[in-house]
């Protein structure tokens, strides 16, 4: 392809993507309160963060909740893909498959909905705990399909050697497979950690009263008008979303230098 | 079919159990709840089916259920329209992904192969973002007081606003820049794998270029638009937080409408009914998702 | 004495398939046995049914005596190189190799002297620290030598060990193969499918197809009185001569459809139909002609080095491949002529295909 269009469609493409992220940030640095207007560059609306303790507190349940869930779903998710990959076709493997890869095609709306009447009539009370199931939830599937790839793609002749070297099958998997799918696992986690972060509609859904999520002070916030302290407390969480990326990128860099 | 050991069990019943609580029993309790008459208690909807009761209550309260619910929503015009109004939002943001997406997918498959991971994890990366954050950018970009508007006039392109914000326009800008990622990376995937001695025979055989696109790399990608596309047009019927954010009053979605009848109404068995019947919508998308997926596993 | 190794009978069905079919032998201490046979034979299965990968439908397999046909790999003292190696990628070369030790729990001076001892005797001295990912192909072979015998187990399966190598590389390594063997006095068993490596390196072997094993006997037997007509034509290049035995007053004959060869010690009874097996080296191919010989005409000659393979056109249209050597030229077109002795060559009953 030649080099100038290739060229200005990226460019159009990058533009696209990053161009919204990139005002909100300018924003977020804007004296003014107007979109439009420019009243010099000032750190007003992130100190105004530091009073908002409503948004600090919904900051911290959802770093919280994110970390819970993102362990639970890749724990469950390892589960889940070991049992699929490894264990034959036992009976309901069906069943068990499309439970796990149905969640990521549907509405999150639908989800959130299951999710709350099924604690409705277990009778769980609505609060942080069910937040957390409701993330462990969808982002467990997403965990599994990652893991499940990484795990076929495993050399099965590998854990073979290691029993016949004399590791029992557990001591085979723990030894040799978990170390090579390691960077499998660390992008399941993180993949649900940002999931996690990231929700609004099955937070919604799901959480109680004491328990607001940062999506979820946003978007309340948001509903009554942009606010530029919005843009501030935005802008934080693309940063420490994107420094989470640049980090694991750099693991995932270095073990592909390793190996 | 194998029997497995206890080990094997304990790690196949953890999993198992959790996605059989927490979602295959609640789409069980959603189908059941749409079937019930609302109710001004907790829970919300009766009857309620518990052990204790002996089996003339269950055979009375079996009666109870019903398709009125059902009925009243096929009745109500707001939900037709709002069903019908997602379809065809999903399709046009759907297709203009696609026209978006497959120009930037081309651009980075046909860059040097040591930039491609590099292009590749730029594009993604907003993906991995705050949906949220994202959308809401948008709002400061569309409004009348917004920057678009602002530029444009200050160029003198346009003397009023576009009056863009609070428009089925403004969702489908929105569905688009937030599912650009989901219609990228099939795209992307396909173009990559192409075969570049075919485009080479092409043009040695007496192809323009135009023709060696619209020939052979378009017709071989069609796998990837496929999937890109039911990427893009399932999940999107069902949103919610753009047509929420972006759209107006007379925008009417699917998700939004959901969301409505269960915040604001508290009428769980409708609620249900509408998810029930959304489901059933995107039965036929999700199977053909399904088949193109189980295909391209079969020839990886 | 009780051999080392004793499979039993062993059966092995995958779906309709028989992988192995009724298949016994036996493996002696300190002895060097390949499993020969062409792909789908069945001799993967049965290294694997004996390295605990596979279970058997029917049989046993005993070592030392004793029956492990249910244990676990893990539990039994044999060990295997797998074709592809399979070295840990997240190890380097020592704890590669130490890993059989580690896993029996070995003391720390006892892992460190015994990992030094094998990499000296696969000669890989200063590579401890190495990464799998740097050595080269040869290296990883010998790493994955070294690591499962660094257990000190009984008996070795070395599942294609040299196919990944190429042609020099092999046969230096088929020699520091040997002669590892030799010095450890450990029993190895080799799968191949290639018979010049299992000629050259094996004390017995045992040729497969279909599941079943065909004979079993030193390479000098296997090569020399093969019993039956696969054996002889997938051991060595051979001619396949069918015919009948015709027994006169004076002898056995051998009625080939190009002429009539003298047969002595035949055991086929007259007008019986049989194959005879003549390997190129042993027709000698004479520029005139001589008695006893059958005259034919030269097709082809091939050069080959020390040999050269000639192609000649006998009576009745057939064909013989002959291999002659240095000094001896042959042309297209040239009458000679064949000679066959009465004892060269091994006969088959025409129903042993």
């Amino acid at each position: 392809m030649l080099a100038l269009p290739r060229l200005l469609m990226l460019l159009f493409g990058y533009i696209f993507l990053y161009g919204p992220i990139a005002i909100l940030v300018a924003m977020s640095f804007n004296a003014s309160k107007l979109v439009t207007v420019w009243g010099g560059f000032s750190t007003r609306w992130y100190a105004a963060l530091l009073d908002d303790n409503a948004m600090l507190q919904a900051a911290e349940v959802s770093l919280e909740a994110a970390a819970l869930s993102a362990s639970l779903a890749t724990l469950l998710g390892l589960c889940a893909a070991v049992s699929l990959a490894r264990f034959g076709s036992f009976r309901t493997r069906t069943l068990f498959f499309s439970a796990l890869y149905a969640p990521l095609a549907l509405p999150e709306v639908v989800l959130g909905l299951a999710l709350l009447s099924a604690f409705v009539a277990f009778g769980l009370n609505r609060g942080f705990i069910t937040l957390v199931i409701g993330h462990a939830t969808f982002t467990m599937c997403y965990a599994t399909v990652a893991l499940l790839a990484a795990l076929r793609g495993c050399d099965p002749a590998q854990e073979e050697a290691a029993m016949d070297l004399g590791a029992t099958p557990l001591q085979a998997f723990v030894l040799v497979v978990l170390p090579a799918i390691a960077p499998a696992l660390a992008s399941a986690f993180l993949m649900a950690f940002a999931l996690s972060l990231d929700d609004l509609v099955i937070a919604s859904f799901t959480t109680g009263p004491g328990a607001t999520t940062l999506p979820m002070r946003i978007y309340s916030q948001v509903r009554l008008g942009v606010t530029p302290q919005v843009n501030a407390i935005s802008s934080l969480l693309l940063a420490f979303v994107g420094a989470m990326l640049i980090l694991s990128a750099l693991i995932l860099r270095k073990r592909e230098n390793r190996t | 079919m194998s029997r497995l050991s206890l080990g094997k069990r304990l790690v196949l019943a953890a999993p198992y159990l959790w996605i059989s609580a927490f979602f295959i029993a609640p789409m069980a309790l959603i189908f059941k709840i749409s079937l019930s008459q609302p109710v001004e208690a907790r829970p919300p909807y009766e009857p309620l089916f518990s052990l204790a009761d002996g089996p003339s209550l269950w055979r009375e309260k079996l009666q109870r259920l019903g398709f009125e619910t059902y009925r009243a929503l096929l009745d109500d015009p707001l939900y037709i329209d709002s069903y019908l109004s997602s379809l065809t939002i999903a399709a046009i943001s759907t297709l203009l992904t696609l026209v978006v997406a497959y120009p930037f997918a081309l651009a980075i498959a046909r860059s040097p192969r040591y930039l491609r991971p590099l292009l590749l994890g730029l594009a993604m990366a907003p993906f991995w973002t705050s949906f949220l954050i994202r959308v809401y950018a948008w709002i400061a970009l569309l409004k009348d007081e917004g920057i678009i508007n602002h530029v444009l006039m200050a160029l003198h392109v346009i003397d009023a606003p576009l009056g863009l914000y609070a428009t089925n326009t403004a969702v489908v800008i929105g569905i688009v820049y937030s599912y650009l990622p989901f219609m990228l990376l099939p795209l992307y995937s396909a173009l990559e794998g192409q075969d570049p001695s075919l485009r080479e025979a092409a043009a040695d055989l007496g192809a323009s270029p135009a023709q060696v696109f619209c020939r052979v790399t378009l017709p071989l990608s069609r796998r990837g638009v496929f999937a890109g596309c039911l990427l893009v047009f399932i999940p999107a019927v069902g949103e919610f937080v753009i047509p929420d954010l972006l759209g107006g009053s007379e925008t009417l979605m699917i998700g939004r409408t959901l969301w409505n009848e269960f915040f604001s109404n508290r009428d769980w068995p409708m609620s249900s009914a509408v998810a029930v019947l959304l489901l059933a919508l995107l039965i036929v998308p999700l199977l053909i998702a399904e088949r193109l997926r189980l295909r391209a596993e079969g020839e990886a | 004495m009780t051999p080392l190794l004793a499979v039993e009978r062993a059966s092995k069905r995958f779906g309709a398939v028989a992988a192995l079919d009724d298949v016994s032998l036996e493996v002696g201490a300190g002895e060097f046995f390949a499993l020969l046979g062409p792909s789908g034979c069945g001799k993967t299965t049965l290294m694997r049914l004996v390295a605990g990968f596979e279970r058997a439908d029917a049989g046993r397999v005993l070592l030392k005596g004793a029956d492990i046909s249910n244990e676990a790999p893990h539990r039994r003292p044999v060990n295997m190189m797998f074709q592809s190696y399979a070295l840990f990628p997240h190890l380097n070369v020592f704890d590669n190799i130490a890993f059989g030790l580690r896993r029996q729990r070995w003391a720390r001076e006892d892992v460190k002297r015994r990992v030094e001892e094998l990499l000296d005797i696969v000669q890989l001295e200063s590579f401890g620290a190495r990464r799998t990912d740097q050595l080269s192909g040869g290296q990883r072979q010998r790493v994955a030598l070294a690591r499962a015998l660094a257990p000190k187990p009984v008996l070795l399966l070395l599942d294609e060990p040299l196919g990944a190598l190429d042609r020099k590389l092999r046969e230096e390594t088929q020699f520091q193969l040997k002669d590892i063997q030799r010095r450890l006095k450990t029993s190895f068993i080799i799968v191949t499918h290639d018979q010049d490596e299992a000629l050259a390196l094996a004390d017995r072997i045992a040729v497969m197809r279909a599941g079943r094993i065909e004979q079993i006997g030193t390479p000098i037997e296997i090569y020399e009185r093969p019993a039956n007509r696969f054996v002889a034509g997938f051991v060595g290049a051979t001619n396949l001569v069918e015919g009948c035995i015709e027994a006169t007053a004076d002898g056995a004959y051998f009625v080939a459809p190009f002429g009539r060869l003298r047969r002595e010690g035949c055991a086929l009874g007259n007008g019986g139909a049989a194959v005879l097996s003549l390997r190129p080296e042993e027709i000698k191919l004479a520029q005139r002609s001589v008695a006893d010989g059958i005259a034919c005409v030269v097709e082809d000659a091939a050069f080959r080095g020390e040999t050269t393979h000639v192609r000649v056109k006998l009576a009745g249209d057939a064909r013989l491949l002959v291999s002659c050597g240095r000094g001896e030229s042959f042309a297209p077109g040239d009458n000679v002529s064949i000679v066959v002795s009465s004892d060269a060559g091994a006969m088959f009953a025409e129903s042993s295909r």
